[in-house]
């Protein structure tokens, strides 16, 4: 039996036991704990470290019952037993619990009115219950622990003073987090809680996520912000794809903190260091509060009616007005949607664009991430997401992590394979880098950068050849397993090797692990799209899960982590230039009538330009005038000098957002937009779960969702041309009904699902109760966590392999560029740093601004740890400080591209995937050199 | 880190082995520096953070090399009732270093130990090889003259 099964079949076995407790029959099932079951049913038994989320402990020893022997046993650590007769409540056991209590506090510190866990802390609670009093103390010589305060990190603070050695919070680390920062030490007298070298907590491995402050019982863990909210408001995680369900604690118009809310699907309660702290941009000063408008060079603020005014008054002007089907093409105006506002944005927003400016040409950043994903997977199994659900990952049998920084990009799926490897998955991991999630793998493949088809060719090889597929399901699922096989023969597992620079046992033995230990899981991320080969890439992980029958079950799948909070959204919302909302074809005939009637407009049968061809054609001065919501190309896009003339380019530039963003400078007008904490909306998360955002505090100064602007916007156009239509016509009695005037969010939500039919049954009424995952075809249907089980998307309904060659990067290093530059995220930052950049202390986390590089690499050019080195590359050059670290292969150099003032995006390769348009941001071939 | 490696290849790497294995590295450098820690942390697989709490549970382990002079204050029964704290005390602030710590001029390390079975000599203390006893704060002063830990002796 597999350690899976044996885990799975673990599970089933449970059976009821009954037992006495005080006097009174319960039941519980066999493997609960004595203390779990009086929780369960509403007995209180002291207790200080015990802890439902880790392994109990028995630190603390309050918990001690008294069984039928009289014998006393800790209630955390016990299971009930049959016939079991258990007393909870004995003058002896208090006695005890009481002298134990006496001890803990004479040797805490007792300030509790200062003390920002007053109120919350187990300590007093539990001396309240026993009427531990002052009187009792005098047994005990007081004696305080001398621990200096540790306040360096900017989001928690570590009074180990009051520290009542629970472990909590090391388990909490360990066991959860997988980060090991903390950590018993000393002995005796003088134990404490320690980092490595007991430093402080900033100077450790840390990842700031502040699980164990929230574990914590007593005030030794604390958050800095101490503010106790007045009322809470349940919403959705604005940061990354994983969709974590939080709490906004508010007290007046001020967010106070966040809280994991344990009901979310995703998270079950837990965040990162991002969800958990980086909630302060929303208050930020710096906010936009008006609209504004440039003359002369310089902004000023306006009212909405004259920004509207303008705003629509300008676009007409790049407004079709021809509905020759050769026209859409040529439309002179595009719009850029984005990944971070709400599903109702984008899909007015893209309404917008195709109706009434008439033109095709809308995108967004998923161009930038996953289009290769959303192309790829539509051309072997017919569904650019991932098939399967986020909880589904702690129970697969293997995880194959590749092309993933998985703890840094998306931290709560991180803590769903960090689970899955402590009870027994195996994990393999394939990167370029050593990161932080090897230490948690069975098997790390490291490979030179851009080498992935030919490494899961031959692990494909290695499969086919020892006869680990899966034949019934090859048979009777797929199609065009002949030309794939004989594409996979071209390449022998010696030059596989030579390619990827792994050895080909390490790949063997990856292959046998994915195609034996399965259930099997594949998560990728930007490793694998941001390449020219970024669709081969995505084919090439399909064609893998295909032969091992790895979709369309449980636990299984493919699974592209999508980056932006609403990233999956706003693709299922068409905001791509060859798909309507739901992924129907602009170029389908019915697709295109139907929505033609629907809207009540013509449309564009053809398909628009995706980004990189917008902001070619404006540099070109095609496209005249472009409108930006939420989104910052200036610093996300591939080499930004470019973007930068593109911009400057344009006749009219219209960007709406919540800060004065690189992008935004740039603008005729700046419309100032409403952020996730002031609107109310929906977000699809990466598992395809459609989840409602609501309103927590009012809006800043006079900014709008950006909803309510677009409809503002489209309704003033509206009126403007029926105005002039009108004097043209005079016809004034025959207007067409607005298209654009929506009163709320779920409104615009009800128009869409009625014509989507992945989100028909969906409504807000509906999310209110809980997140659903598309497809759900009708209000009755419960969503679909696993996608692909009876049947493929595509058109045959079976699932489609493709032949693959390896196709070196665009860019390789050479004598004048000898490095290649890969680039990434950190956990600290968040995409252009718009939000994260004005949350204080994520800078204190990490270092802004920095690349790192090979300990041979650096010795060659003579630089050392933190010198100032320039980067360049064949578009640009920057400065940025060292960072030497053997994570890093020799000849690659690694950068995150959040911050300004050294935007790697400067040097980074345009050159795009022929299929899905992806630029190439992983490679790009540079030099460096000590300054 | 030749000898490190030959250390290690004594071992499979488990987890049993940490304790034994930190005892060597003790032995071959004389402390146990937070380089090496962490080479044993990836060769065991232990965390880092645990290694260091088993590690500063037992007193034999020291973080830092030794000083040019080791002085090791005795805080056994004899030589507490005497007044080893203060000693102790005494010495941290003329070294101006912690217990268990070297002067950063890698001059004299301090460490306080159990009984060094003199105790009739008590309090007492060896440095080096050399038996110091009937300590008073007074004597400690004639120990150190001369050092000054701000500005290093060449
Ligand atoms: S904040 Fe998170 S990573 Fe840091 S010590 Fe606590 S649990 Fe560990
Ligand atoms: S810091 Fe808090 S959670 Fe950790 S051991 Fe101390 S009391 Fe327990
Ligand atoms: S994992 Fe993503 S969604 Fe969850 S708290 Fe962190 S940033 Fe937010
Ligand atoms: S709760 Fe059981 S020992 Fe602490
Ligand atoms: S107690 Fe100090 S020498 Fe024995």
């Amino acid at each position: 039996m597999s350690d899976y099964n044996k885990k799975r079949f673990k599970i089933h076995m449970k059976k009821k036991i009954k037992f006495l407790m005080d006097g009174l029959e319960f039941e519980a099932l066999e493997g609960t704990t004595i203390l779990q079951s009086a929780i369960e049913n509403g007995i209180y038994i002291p207790n200080l470290c015990y802890n439902s989320q880790v392994k109990p402990y028995g630190a603390c020893r309050l918990c001690l019952v008294e069984n039928a022997e009289g014998r006393l046993i800790t209630a955390c650590e016990n299971w009930v037993e049959e016939g079991m007769d258990i007393k909870t409540d004995t003058k002896e056991l208090n006695q005890t619990r009481k002298m134990l209590v006496s001890l803990l506090i004479a040797n805490h510190e007792r300030n509790c009115l200062s003390c920002s866990q007053s109120d919350n802390c187990r300590l007093q609670e539990v001396a309240a219950y026993l009427k531990v009093d002052e009187k009792e103390m005098e047994n005990f010589r007081l004696s305080l622990p001398d621990i200096p305060l540790d306040e360096s990190n900017p989001f928690f603070i570590r009074d180990l003073k009051k520290c009542i050695l629970c472990g909590v919070c090391v388990q909490t680390c360990a066991d959860i987090l997988g980060v090991n920062a903390i950590d018993f030490g000393y002995r005796g007298y003088e134990t404490k809680i320690i980092t490595f070298g007991d430093r402080d907590i900033l100077d450790s491995n840390c990842v700031s996520c502040g699980e164990c402050v929230v574990a914590c019982p007593v005030g030794a863990l604390v958050p800095k912000a101490v503010l106790e909210p007045s009322r809470e408001i349940k919403t959705t995680c604005t940061y990354c794809g994983v969709g974590c369900g939080i709490y906004l604690g508010v007290r007046g118009n001020q967010i106070t903190g966040v809280r994991g809310d344990p009901q979310g699907p995703a998270n079950k309660g837990r965040l990162c260091v991002k969800g958990r702290y980086g909630f302060n941009f929303v208050n930020n000063p710096e906010r936009l509060e008006k609209p504004l408008i440039k003359r002369e060079g310089v902004f000023e603020e306006v009212e909405w009616e004259e920004a509207l005014d303008v705003v629509a008054g300008k676009l007409l002007e790049y407004c079709q007005s021809e509905f020759d089907e050769k026209q859409y093409q040529k439309s002179q105006f595009a719009a850029i949607s984005s990944a971070k506002c709400t599903n109702e944005e984008n899909y007015i927003f893209q309404k917008f664009a195709r109706v009434l400016m008439k033109s095709p040409h809308i995108d967004h950043c998923a161009r930038l991430c996953h289009a290769p994903s959303v192309v790829g997977l539509s051309m072997s199994i017919g569904s650019g997401a991932m098939t399967n659900s986020i909880d589904e990952i702690s129970q697969a049998g293997c995880i194959m992590a590749i092309g993933t920084n998985t703890t840094g990009s998306h931290p709560v799926i991180a803590l769903e394979v960090v689970k899955a490897v402590k009870s027994g998955s195996k994990l393999i991991v394939i990167n370029p880098q050593e990161i932080d999630l090897c230490n948690h793998a069975d098997l790390f493949l490291q490979h030179h950068p851009g080498t992935d088809v030919a490494l899961l060719m031959g692990m494909a090889r290695v499969i086919w050849e020892e006869n680990l597929f899966d034949k019934e399901f090859v048979e009777k699922r797929t199609e065009n397993l002949e030309p794939f096989i004989q594409s996979m023969e071209k390449l022998n597992l010696d030059d596989i090797e030579q390619i990827t620079g792994v050895n080909q046992q390490k790949i063997r033995e990856a292959a046998r692990i994915y195609a034996t230990e399965g259930p099997s899981s594949i998560l990728y991320a930007m490793g694998i799209t941001q390449h020219t080969h970024g669709t081969e890439n995505v084919l090439a992980i399909s064609n893998l899960a295909l032969l091992t029958g790895n979709l369309g079950k449980l636990n299984a799948g493919v699974n592209p982590l999508r980056g932006q909070n609403n990233v999956q959204g706003s693709c299922d919302m068409g905001a791509l230039p060859n798909v309507l909302p739901g992924y129907q074809s602009v170029e389908d005939e019915q697709v295109i009538q139907k929505f033609q009637e629907y809207w009540n407009s013509d449309l564009s049968p053809v398909k628009g330009m995706i980004l990189p061809e917008i902001l070619e054609n404006a540099a070109e001065g095609k496209i005249k005038a472009v409108y930006i919501m939420g989104e910052n190309p200036l610093l996300s896009e591939p080499d930004i000098q470019n973007v930068k003339k593109a911009l400057e380019n344009l006749e009219f530039l219209v960007v709406q957002d919540i800060f004065l963003t690189e992008t935004a400078q740039l603008a005729d007008v700046v419309l100032p937009a409403a952020s996730f904490a002031e609107k109310e909306g929906t977000f699809t998360n990466t598992e395809r779960r459609v989840q409602l955002i609501r309103p927590a505090v009012s809006v800043t100064g006079q900014s709008k969702p950006d909803w309510w602007i677009i409809s503002q916007m489209a309704c003033k156009m509206e009126e403007k041309l029926s105005i002039e239509r009108e004097s043209a016509e005079s016809d004034a009695l025959n207007l067409p009904e607005s298209q654009f005037n929506y009163q709320s969010a779920g409104e615009i939500f009800q128009e869409m699902a009625e014509i989507t039919p992945i989100y028909h049954g969906i409504s807000h009424a509906r999310l209110e109760k809980e997140g659903i995952q598309w497809p759900c075809p009708d209000e009755n249907h419960p969503g679909t966590p696993v996608l692909h089980q009876e049947k493929f998307n595509t058109p045959s309904g079976r699932g489609k392999f493709h032949p693959l060659e390896y196709r070196p990067p665009s860019e390789v290093a050479n004598e004048e560029y000898p490095l290649i530059l890969t680039t990434g995220r950190s956990l600290y930052q968040y995409h252009t740093g718009t939000m994260t950049r004005k949350i204080e202390g994520m800078d204190k986390l990490e270092k802004p601004a920095t690349v790192e590089i090979n300990p041979h690499d650096a010795e060659d050019r003579n630089i050392q740890e933190n010198d100032l080195v320039e980067i360049q590359s064949r578009r640009g050059k920057i400065k940025v400080n060292a960072i030497i670290s053997d994570h890093i292969q020799k000849g690659t150099l690694f950068m995150t591209f959040h911050f300004k003032e050294a935007p790697a995006n400067c040097l980074t390769n345009p050159e795009r995937d022929p299929i899905s348009g992806i630029p190439e941001l992983k490679i790009s071939a540079v030099e460096v050199r000590k300054l | 880190m030749q000898d490190l490696d030959k250390i290690l290849s004594n071992y499979k790497g488990e987890k049993s082995d940490l304790i034994p294995l930190l005892q060597d590295i003790q032995s071959e450098y004389g402390y146990l520096s937070e380089e090496l820690m962490r080479e044993v942390s990836k060769f065991t697989g232990v965390p880092e953070s645990e290694i260091y709490g088993v590690a500063t549970f037992y007193t034999q382990f020291r973080f830092n090399p030794k000083g040019k002079k080791h002085i090791a204050v005795c805080s056994g029964t004899a030589c507490h009732v005497t007044g080893a704290q203060q000693i102790i005390e005494g010495m941290e602030r003329h070294l101006d270093i912690k217990d268990g710590e070297t002067t950063p001029d890698g001059e004299y390390s301090l460490e306080s130990v159990g009984c060094l079975g003199c105790c009739a000599l008590a309090p007492a203390a060896m440095v080096d090889d050399e038996i110091k006893s009937k300590l008073s704060l007074r004597s400690i002063k004639k120990l150190f003259r001369g050092y000054n830990p701000e500005k290093p002796s060449k």
